[in-house]
């Protein structure tokens, strides 16, 4: 098992690009709405992104925020 | 399509790099003095590193029809060392006299220190007094906002034509001085620290083409010499045209490195390169009866 340290080491940089992509990605949807002169909102998919986020971004007693993205992504059991 | 690779670290990678740009229409690639990932002590090592760059590169290139250019420069990392670099900088006009030397790059900064502003300043200062293109290093991740700000106050104190001069590695949060300030831009596409292909065609679609360059910057590290190309498909999937693409990917390097005189490449149109592929083949000429 790494330290929580040797985790940030080895995975900071590439959580922080990830993140990014992340950003840029919604960025360019809202961009896509503005522009978008046929009234096209895009689907729930979008609403899926941002529930993920909230997911990422609380405190989890059990790490188990992977499993929790992947269900929120899942289709009906 | 035909692309050029306008930072391109390739004494740090292999012949094969170079076989796999040549198939994917690299015809040119220029190379930036960068940092060997030690702290070198002896002014003789940077040049015979500019000569290795300089003379022993371009033959490498030369095996798969790639014209190979070249920079020189104290990186900011070994500018902490000022007497060093003062005794490199001496022999920099030496290598502007090379027919393949494009510059001083890539100066810049990278903790942004003293040490490193004050060869820096020295470095644009010999650049313009020979009348160099200038290459600038922006520092990485968390040191890239006050670094490029730090780099521009600089520049502004400097007799600089500003079109001549490229401030590389900008990402969203500091294109938007650099453009504003009238200088070339360039966005370095790396797979995890700095940017994405993705992300470059975002810029790309937000500020528009001019004065822009693409660059993927293989070097020793973590690094893909062909984000360059995954971009390129990245700005055609988003329905941009042959020509456009050829603009950014192409034909911009050109417009810059261009001003210097040694950088001859063409600007290239596609309907004038389709027209030369369509054009009949001239036809050979008969042979003598007594030949048949």
């Amino acid at each position: 098992m790494l330290t929580p340290s040797k985790v940030l080491d080895l995975y900071f940089l590439e959580a922080r690009c990830m993140l990014i992509e992340v950003a840029a990605t919604l960025d360019r949807f809202d961009r896509a709405v503005d522009s978008d002169t046929n009234g096209d909102g895009g689907d729930d998919r979008i609403e899926k992104l941002y529930e993920s986020l909230q997911v990422l971004s609380s405190k989890s007693e059990t790490p188990d925020r992977s499993e929790q993205l992947l269900k929120l992504f899942s289709g009906p059991a | 399509m035909q692309i050029i690779q306008p930072h391109y670290h390739a004494i740090a990678r292999t012949a094969q790099d170079y076989e796999r740009m040549a198939m994917s229409g690299v015809v040119a690639v220029c190379e930036p003095a960068f940092w060997a990932g030690f702290d070198r002590k002896y002014p003789e090592t940077f040049i015979d590193y500019f000569r290795q760059i300089g003379e022993f590169e371009p033959t490498r290139a030369a095996d798969y029809g790639i014209r190979h250019f070249f920079w020189v420069a104290v990186n900011p990392k070994e500018a902490e060392n000022p007497e060093l670099s003062r005794e490199v900088l001496k022999k920099f006009p030496d290598f502007f006299e090379m027919p393949n030397c494009l510059g001083v790059g890539e100066t810049g900064l990278h903790k942004s220190t003293a040490n490193e502003a004050m060869i820096f300043e020295e470095q644009v200062s010999l650049a313009v007094e020979h009348d160099q293109l200038i290459l600038i290093h922006t520092p990485h991740l968390e040191d890239k906002t006050h670094g490029t700000r730090r780099i521009l106050e600089i520049l502004e104190g400097l007799p600089v034509d500003r079109n001549r001069v490229w401030i590389d590695h900008a990402e969203e949060h500091t294109i938007r001085p650099i453009l504003d300030a009238g200088y070339w831009s360039g966005f370095t596409l790396y797979p995890i620290t700095k940017c994405s292909p993705k992300r470059a065609v975002d810029m790309l679609e937000l500020y528009g083409r001019e004065r822009i360059l693409v660059n993927s910057s293989a070097d020793w590290g973590p690094s893909d010499p062909f984000t360059l190309q995954e971009c390129v498909c990245e700005y055609r999937r988003r329905g941009n045209s042959l020509q456009d693409a050829m603009e950014i990917f192409y034909n911009n390097p050109v417009r810059f490195l261009g001003q210097n005189p040694k950088f001859d490449l063409p600007l290239l149109k596609v309907e004038e390169m389709r027209e030369e592929a369509e054009a009949p083949a001239e036809q050979p000429a008969e042979e003598p009866a007594d030949r048949a």
